[in-house]
């Protein structure tokens, strides 16, 4: 098999569509809180969380979707904490990030153990299904790679949409950009830049930990301790990478995934009998560093990301 | 403007008190605005001007008083409360987002926020009518971080009107005009009282607080010490009541000037985001002699300070300091040159605000002998050093150990300018060396920057003010566009000519040589 | 709410806000325990008899706190500088891999050379590593964080790669670590039968010369300088970019040496799990020392002491043992909430 091969084959395409799928909702919730000028490094262990509680939530009976909520809420708690912190009182991002992180891990691993004390290898639940639509799925290697995924896919492609709307074409949009460019034009004109701010990484936390469900109710069954992986950091290069616009972040999102799709098939290959797997698995990190090299001099940064904002600040 | 006996009051602070820890901003202000007025609210800075209208606001909430519009007594701390009663403030910092239209910042805040849809065309129509009658051109669909300064204080105003302000605040407004721009503002103002608003129009400048107002105040340290219909004073009375004392004008004799310490032939350097890059200056700084430099801020100012200082590389041209300098242009090398640097900023740029005053005395000679041995600091002598500075230019301080975060701003102006003064210059660069300060610390800073000048120094005066450019050059330049008019000697020009080099009149092909 | 900064604050809110950030952080050690189902009381002092309960217990403590002491001071001297090294990671095990290629038998020294040898070529390593990541910054205004963060997964890749591949254990049967340390690149023990090793003094040496150079040298000064006001160091013609590389190399070369304590003093080889997130609890270890180099070396015991402590009550009590991970990035958070605190006043109105 070589690459033509691998570029020809469906399945190659929906591996694409399904690797991006958590990477677009994670982006996305980052790309809202940097949009209104809050970095959130919490996004790892907000993906860690959310992944966990989605799952659990699952495998105690509750249904898919009822699980996906309980993803949301449960990466809301934490962003309400990341934003009480950074906002209001206006901490160093960078810290309350990595703390909301190393938080948010630990919680998800104590929450395991106090749940599950005794199993060696964790419960499996019945995820989403393929969702075949009719008619579309039935188009040609186009079909099975982009019309048969699940429900939870189909929402974040839906999702990117919805984001860019709002962004570009609401008054909530138009005052969450401002928040992140110059929050003295939001208080201004009467609005809180707080509200706007903690909303805004409220909610982006929320998208970050379906990202994470997505791994444990879509992609896999399960639970592991190590399964978000770096996913998180990987966001953040990529709401760099699409310039802060939604629509761009999808296709970094999309581009990553195509990477990262192939080289695991390339490990199939004759190729992969000489290098080293571990070459092939460097290879998603490799490329966010190159993006981050490769957009650094378009700077399209939000002029008041990091920078807190007090209210009547003299 | 006659007064209005019997109008209608739009307005009425009562008791407004504001402290800021052992401060008193705002000591138990209270005044009425009535119907169609011009209020000046007049003072020197730090009196509490800005502060008692960000109260009226909403920014602030005061510790007591209140705030009655319309007869509504407003809630505090809510901006949208006062825009809601009619109130519109163009703060002296523009409050625009920079990456957003025009259209898009007048907007903002308008609606609900949950709202679907944002009404463009409506609203469009809308603020293309106020600027129409209002005299207030600019285009809806441009990106506010292209406009020039005069264009975005447009937006400010026209953001006000849009929300059919009736009670219009301006907080030094004209800070960053040209003299015809702030004519034309006179005109808009004028526009608006003649449609019933009424304004309150803080300044420090009296010419300008007795050509618009119909009434003044004036606030000293935070009290309201006088109110007078502007009809029935005039400047030198303004001065007294603003100051205490009359003001004196900084005196400047006359000196021959001596060789040139620095010339610049052709001088380019890059643009930086918006702002022009210098297109092909010449410029000679000789011994003794003061230049300033007017023109409005964004204009090629900083790029001329930083490539003076040390930050910047010309891209073309030749630089020539005498005695000559070879290597590196750099901050040390500028130092090492004799160039003394009074920076725009005091606070982002000009200090380290959690460092003492010894650290900050020292930070830019801190690798000098004896300061710095073989990599070593020497911290008593940092401290000698620091001592001689606050005892020589009578800097304020609980100690050279203190932070310098808990000095006012005159008193940090005095720590930076006696750093910069002990190094002996030759070349001193005072860019904005007294905005913000007070008339006590203006005085000082303008005294030394004389007696420098009078001991030998060649001082290039960077000032948005341009009675303080005439003031107190002996030579003076506009900059516009990043280009540098001819040399005007000292008292040649009116302060309306230079506005109309300001505006770009004059230079090469007019004013879009640029 | 809004903030307002208090100029002079008072000893009570100096010391009381941070203290009760502790408090807090203890409170909610007990609701975890009792989430557990276990006696609050009884598990906080398992945790303290499971740290310092023993002469056994101490030096445990001690033993874990020296890599800790190590990546506490590389993210002090750097957060100094503000420059946001989050790799210590990928330092740590970029030291490791240099004291197994120069400790197994590629230097024919005798120890007390050789172990020097081995201790600086570990800290150039990590020194190189971070410098990656800082050119990037200074050259092209990439962010660091997420470039340090990536390089602690490459790092750990690559150490997968050598442990399967070239630097395998022939002996190992099969499992993915490294050769033993030859003994003379194995650092003694600072008592025979004892079990403490040099590592620990060498981390107490590391958090002095830190001090020193932070607050005596020409290049504390500038670190600190470009630390609180990048623009203001620039202007006063400090070369920011320069203190931050040389900022990069000493953060970097002490993360690597924790590498180079934990392979020499400790474990004798590399495996895959010789940091259980050293560089990431430096973090915990140098904001709770508010970036104080000799107070990393109190807050490293401390933090190495919640570790062995919860290690201990675990297996005693059935609270899992990540109850530690908890505590210690709940004590980040309330820690840096306490600081700010300090320094502000919140008013509501």
């Amino acid at each position: 098999m070589d690459i033509l091969d691998i570029l020809l084959s469906a399945t190659f395409w929906a591996a694409v569509i399904r690797i991006a799928s958590p990477l677009i909702f994670a982006t996305l919730g980052e790309l809202i809180c940097e949009r209104a000028g809050v970095l959130n490094l919490g996004i790892e262990g907000i993906m860690v969380i959310g992944a966990f509680a989605g799952w659990m939530a699952v495998y105690l009976g509750t249904g898919l979707w009822a699980g996906v909520g309980v993803a949301m809420l449960a990466g809301m708690l934490f962003g309400l904490l990341h934003a009480t912190l950074t906002v209001p009182f206006g901490l160093s991002q960078h810290v309350v990030g990595l703390g909301v992180t190393l938080l948010a891990t630990a919680t998800a691993s104590f929450a395991y153990r106090l749940s599950l004390p005794e199993v060696t290898s964790p419960p499996k639940i019945t995820p989403f299904q393929p969702w075949e639509i009719p008619v579309l799925s039935d188009i040609p290697l186009i079909g099975p790679a982009l019309f048969s995924q699940t429900a939870l896919t189909y929402l974040a492609f839906i999702l990117v949409m919805i984001v860019s709307l709002i962004l570009y074409r609401t008054p909530l949009g138009l005052a969450l950009r401002a928040a992140g460019e110059n929050p003295a034009s939001v208080e201004a004109q009467g609005l809180s830049v707080t509200a706007i701010r903690m909303g805004a990484v409220i909610v982006g936390s929320g998208l970050m930990a379906i990202g994470g469900a997505f791994l444990t109710m879509s992609a896999f069954s399960s639970f592991f301790f190590e399964m978000v992986n770096g996913r998180g950091w990987i966001c953040i290069a990529l709401v760099v990478f699409g310039a802060w616009k939604p629509s761009k972040a999808l296709l970094g999102a999309l581009l990553f995934a195509g990477f990262d799709a192939l080289q695991v098939r390339l490990q199939q290959t004759p190729m992969g009998a000489v290098v080293p797997y571990q070459v092939f698995l460097m290879v998603p990190y490799v490329l966010s560093i190159l993006a981050l090299i490769l957009m650094s001099r378009r700077a399209e940064v939000p002029a008041a990301l990091m920078v807190p904002f007090n209210k009547g600040e003299r | 403007m006659a007064g209005r006996e019997g109008a209608e009051v739009v307005l009425r602070l009562d008791g407004i008190t504001k402290r800021f820890g052992p401060l008193v901003a705002n000591d138990a202000i209270s005044f009425d605005l009535k119907k169609g007025e011009v209020i000046a609210l007049l003072g020197e800075n730090g009196a509490g001007k800005t502060t008692l209208m960000n109260i009226l606001f909403g920014h602030y909430t005061a510790d007591a008083g209140s705030v009655e519009v319309f007869g509504q007594t407003l809630p505090p701390g809510h901006p949208r409360a006062a825009l809601a009663a009619g109130v519109g403030m163009v703060h002296q910092h523009f409050t625009l987002a920079d990456n957003m239209t025009v259209l898009e910042n007048i907007l903002l805040g308008t609606g609900s926020l949950l709202s679907a849809r944002l009404n463009a065309r409506a609203a469009k129509a809308k603020v293309q009518k106020l600027s129409a009658d209002f005299g207030l051109s600019v285009h809806p669909d441009a990106k506010v971080g292209s406009l020039s300064v005069g264009e975005r204080q447009r937006v400010e105003i026209l953001k006000a009107l849009y929300r059919d302000a009736r009670i219009l605040i301006l907080d030094e407004p004209t800070a960053v005009l040209t003299p015809q721009e702030t004519t034309a503002l006179f005109e808009t103002l004028r526009k608006a009282v003649a449609l019933g608003l009424s304004i309150i129009f803080i300044s420090h400048k009296l010419n300008e607080v007795m050509a618009i107002s119909s009434r003044v105040l004036v606030l000293r340290h935070g009290r309201l010490v006088g109110e007078v219909a502007t009809a029935e004073t005039d400047r030198h009375r303004l001065a007294e009541m603003m100051v205490g004392a009359e003001i004196t004008a900084p005196k400047l004799a006359d000196r021959a000037p001596g060789a040139a310490l620095m010339t610049l032939t052709g001088i380019r350097t890059a643009p930086r985001g918006n702002a022009p890059g210098l297109s092909g200056i010449d410029l000679t700084l000789r011994a003794g002699q003061i230049i300033g430099l007017a023109g409005v801020s964004g204009n090629g100012q900083s790029a001329l300070a930083d490539l003076i200082g040390g930050l910047e590389m010309p891209t073309g041209g030749t630089m020539v300091l005498h005695p000559e300098h070879s290597g590196d242009w750099s901050p040390r090398a500028a130092l090492a040159s004799g160039v003394a640097r009074i920076p725009e900023d005091r606070h982002k740029t000009g200090t380290v605000a959690d460092f003492t005053l010894t650290e900050n005395a020292v930070l830019e000679a801190y690798e000098n002998a004896p300061y710095s041995r073989k990599g070593w600091m020497d911290w008593s002598a940092a401290e000698g050093f620091a001592k001689k500075i606050i005892e020589t230019y009578d800097v304020r301080c609980p100690g050279p150990e203190a932070a310098i975060r808990l000095l006012s701003g005159g008193n940090m102006q005095k720590l930076i300018l006696g750093r910069a003064l002990e190094a002996g210059p030759q070349i001193i660069l005072a860019n904005q060396p007294v905005r913000g300060l007070d008339i006590g610390a203006v005085t000082f800073v303008h005294n030394r920057l004389i007696a420098a000048r009078d001991a030998g120094a060649a001082i290039l005066l960077i000032s948005e003010d341009l009675d303080e450019v005439m003031a107190l050059s002996d030579l003076i330049h506009v900059i516009y566009e990043g280009h540098l008019s001819p040399a005007f000697p000292r008292g040649e020009k009116t302060p309306a000519e230079l506005g109309v080099w300001m505006a770009g009149q004059g230079f090469e092909g007019g004013a879009d040589a640029a | 709410m809004r903030l307002e900064p208090i100029p002079n604050p008072s000893a009570l809110r100096r010391f009381g806000l941070p203290t009760g950030a502790l408090a807090l952080t203890v409170l909610i050690a007990s609701a975890l325990a009792l989430l557990a189902g276990a006696n609050p009381f009884a598990t906080l002092g398992l945790i303290l008899k499971g740290a310092a309960g023993s002469k056994f217990a101490l030096l445990e403590t001690l033993n874990r706190a020296t890599p800790m002491i190590f990546t506490g001071l590389a993210v002090a001297v750097a957060f100094r500088a503000k420059l946001w090294n989050i790799g210590a990671e990928a330092q740590l095990y970029g030291g490791a891999i240099v004291t197994v290629l120069l400790g197994t038998g590629a230097l024919p020294l005798p120890s007390l050379l050789l172990l020097p040898v081995i201790a600086l070529a570990a800290m150039l390593a990590g020194a190189l590593i971070l410098l990656g990541p800082v050119l990037m910054k200074t050259r092209l205004g990439v962010d660091e964080v997420v470039t340090t963060l990536l390089f602690n997964f490459i790092m750990l890749l690559f150490v997968s790669y050598l442990l399967e591949g070239p630097m395998k254990d022939p002996m190992g049967m099969g499992w993915p670590k490294s050769p033993a340390l030859d003994k003379a690149a194995r650092l003694p023990r600072i008592v025979e039968g004892l079990r403490l090793h040099w590592g620990f003094a060498l981390a107490i040496l590391s958090a002095i010369a830190v001090w020193v150079i932070q607050t005596r040298t020409t290049l504390g000064y500038e670190i600190r300088a470009v630390g609180l006001n990048a623009e203001a160091a620039r202007f006063a013609g400090i070369p920011v970019g320069r203190v931050m590389v040389k900022t990069a190399l000493l953060s970097g070369g002490l993360a690597a040496l924790a590498g180079f304590s934990e392979v020499a003093g400790l474990k004798g080889n590399l495996t895959l799990d010789l940091s259980p997130g050293f560089g990431y609890t430096g973090i915990i270890v140098a904001m709770l020392a508010l970036l104080n180099p000799l107070g990393v070396v109190i807050s490293a015991i401390f933090v190495a002491g919640v570790f062995v402590g919860a290690d201990s009550m675990s297996r005693a009590a059935g609270v899992p043992t990540y109850i530690a991970d908890i505590l210690m990035a709940t004590a980040l958070l309330t820690m840096v909430l306490a600081l700010k605190l300090t320094t502000t006043r919140v008013r509501w109105r």
